[in-house]
This record gives C-alpha cells, structure tokens and sequence, in this order.
C-alpha cells in the first residue's frame, strides 16, 4: 500500500513540476495519469502490483468531491439569485452532452 | 466541575480534526442512506453529505475557511487518486488501442455540445455573465475547471460549485438515458459519463463495472485536456472573451 502511494505521488509530483515548468494549462495530476500509464506499459507486470490500493482508492473517489461541494455555501445568494438558469443549464447540457458522446462513439465504432 | 463546552468547541473548531471527522461521518451516512435505497441513484451520497455539512456549518456559523483546514486532507487526494486512474486503463489498452478514433471524435463533440448548450441555456434564460462563464468548464474534473474559470473570466469557486453539481446530475441520470438510447455497452456508456460528469461520473461508473469505471477515466483526462487547451481560445475565436 505504501509503495503504491509513493508510486502515485512521485508520478503526481512530476505532473506537476512539468505543468508549472512548462506553463501547460494541463493540471499536474493529469500530466502524472498519462505518465504511469506510459510506465505501466513498458514495465511489465507493474500494473498487477498497484491494482489493489489503486481499486481501492478509486472505489470512494466520490467523497473526495465533498470537501469543494461543501463550497457552495460561499455562493448562497447568487444561486438562490439564478437558480433558474443556473439549473436548467446544468441539467439540460449534462444530458444532451452524454447522449451525444455515446451516439458518437456508437457510430464511430461501426 | 463542569467542562467548559465554549472553550472546548473554540478548540475544536479550529484544528482539523473536528471538520474531518465530520466530513468522514456525514459521508458514511450518506452511503448508508444510498444503501437504503437499494443504491438508487438519484440518492447521490455527495449531494446528501453536502447538504448535511453545509447545515452543520451553518447552523454552527462556522466559515467554509475554517471548515476547508480540515476537510483538504480529503481534498488532497484527488491528486493521487486522478494518477491511480491510470491502472484500469492500461488494463483497457487493447479496447482503446482498437478505437482511439470513435473515442477522440466522442471527446470532440460531446463536450463542445455540452459546452455551447451549458453556455447558451443560462445565457437564453438571463444569468449574469459571470455565471455563464463560470458555467463553460462544468463538465471539466475540478482542478481543471478552475483554472479555466480563471482564464476566461468566471468565479473558480463558484465553477467548482458548478462542477460538483454537473457531477452528481451526470451521475444520476447516466443509466437512465443509456436505456433510452439502447446503449449497453459498458465501454461507451462509461465514456460519455466521463465526458459530461467527470470524477463523480467516474466514481459511479466504477460502482457498475470496473470497465466502465477506465473508460469514464479516460473519458474524464480526454475531455480536462481538450478543454483546457480548446475552450479559451474557443471564447476569443467567438468574441466572448
């Protein structure tokens, strides 16, 4: 488990120091994520080792968002303001987004 | 003697351990209640567990600053845990190898779709242009998204708001609509839950199946890149900015 940690913070670590050297408007996670997933692939059987704290990790990714939706608090007026378009925005863009990326994806495929 | 709760909460309040203890509880109490109902989506454990810390701040007239010392430990591992996404990818190499095509072109048109409609819907109903900038990088993970935000010209707190809320709808509503469009292929039903919900999107497609799960991720690093580099200069192209 430590090692796994040690694994995806050095990655994260690198991430980030190539995004804020090189100005990329990429964040440093993303930069790493793309980083170990080249490593994984020349290294063979490394995958196997980072599976299980990986897995773990990522089954309760949800409550790592908590903490930023709890900033909805420091918008209260505003979004009690535009509640209207605020949501119907949300709502309506979120779905047409889906169902136009599988459909894509779908035809694409064929 | 009586301990003396007004000296005892002016600790507490202050160090990190009150907030992240609370953070951890109304979670775990969100998940419990998602159980109950039979793991229904539209119980989103997120929402429920934010809805219970912002009454809790509230009601205890505690600043989201004071709240925030505590809760960035959780915070702080959406660092490590958008790099561990790399693992359930390399283990869809071979699907994604097969059709990078369908899916970069997926990416392209999904989120500029989701883009547009997100922008011209608040902009149609009359939201401020603050908001309809801060709108524009919702479908984005959140450190990306605000960092766009601050690009373009919206509140980066008031987009993380945006972003969280386009996650749990995209969440919710995700299965509901792949039925109504006869997608069952896990690989694309996760896909487009990643383009449009991001981390959360993820999150609920790995609940499902551990391939819907990689391609949510996938989709979710796609889409952060692209619009990142593609959004702003989009905007200036356009005029809005």
């Amino acid at each position: 488990m430590i090692n796994t940690f040690v694994i995806l913070l050095l990655f994260q670590l690198v991430g980030e120091v190539a995004a804020h050297g090189f100005g990329l408007p990429i964040p440093g996670p993303v930069i790493g994520m793309l980083l170990l997933l080249l490593y994984l692939m020349v290294k063979q059987g490394a995958a196997e080792k980072l599976a299980p704290t990986a897995h773990g990790l990522l089954r309760h990714l949800s409550i790592l968002f908590v903490p930023a939706g709890v900033g909805v608090m420091l918008h209260g007026q505003r979004i009690a303001d535009e509640w209207l378009p605020i949501v119907a925005a949300l709502v309506l863009s979120t779905v047409l987004g889906m169902v136009v990326t599988a459909l894509t994806v779908k035809w694409l495929q064929k | 003697m009586t301990p003396d709760f007004t000296s005892i909460w002016v600790y507490l309040s202050t160090s990190p351990l009150l907030w992240l203890t609370a953070t951890l509880l109304a979670y775990q109490f969100a998940l419990g209640l998602h159980a109950r109902a039979k793991a229904s989506p539209l119980v989103n454990p997120v929402m429920i567990a934010v809805v219970i810390l912002v009454t809790l701040l509230a009601l205890t007239n505690t600043p989201y600053r004071n709240y925030f010392e505590g809760a960035q430990f959780v915070h702080f591992l959406l660092g490590p845990a958008t790099v561990a996404l790399a693992i359930p990818l390399y283990q869809q190499l071979a699907k994604l190898r097969r059709h990078w095509f369908a899916f970069l072109a997926g990416t392209l048109v999904g989120s500029t779709a989701a883009v547009a409609a997100a922008m011209g819907i608040a902009w149609l109903l009359g939201a401020s242009p603050a908001v309809v900038l801060s709108l524009a990088p919702k479908s984005v993970t959140t450190p990306i998204a605000m960092g766009i935000a601050e690009k373009i010209g919206g509140l980066p707190s008031l987009t993380a708001v945006m972003v969280i809320v386009t996650g749990i709808v995209g969440a919710s509503l995700a299965q509901f609509f792949m039925r109504i469009i006869k997608i069952r292929d896990d690989s694309i039903c996760g896909f487009a839950m990643g383009v449009t919900a991001h981390g959360l999107g993820t999150a609920r497609a790995f609940q499902v199946s551990a391939e819907m799960g990689a391609f949510a991720g996938l989709a979710m690093g796609m889409t952060g890149v692209l619009t990142a580099v593609l959004l702003p200069l989009a905007l200036k192209l356009f005029g809005v900015i």
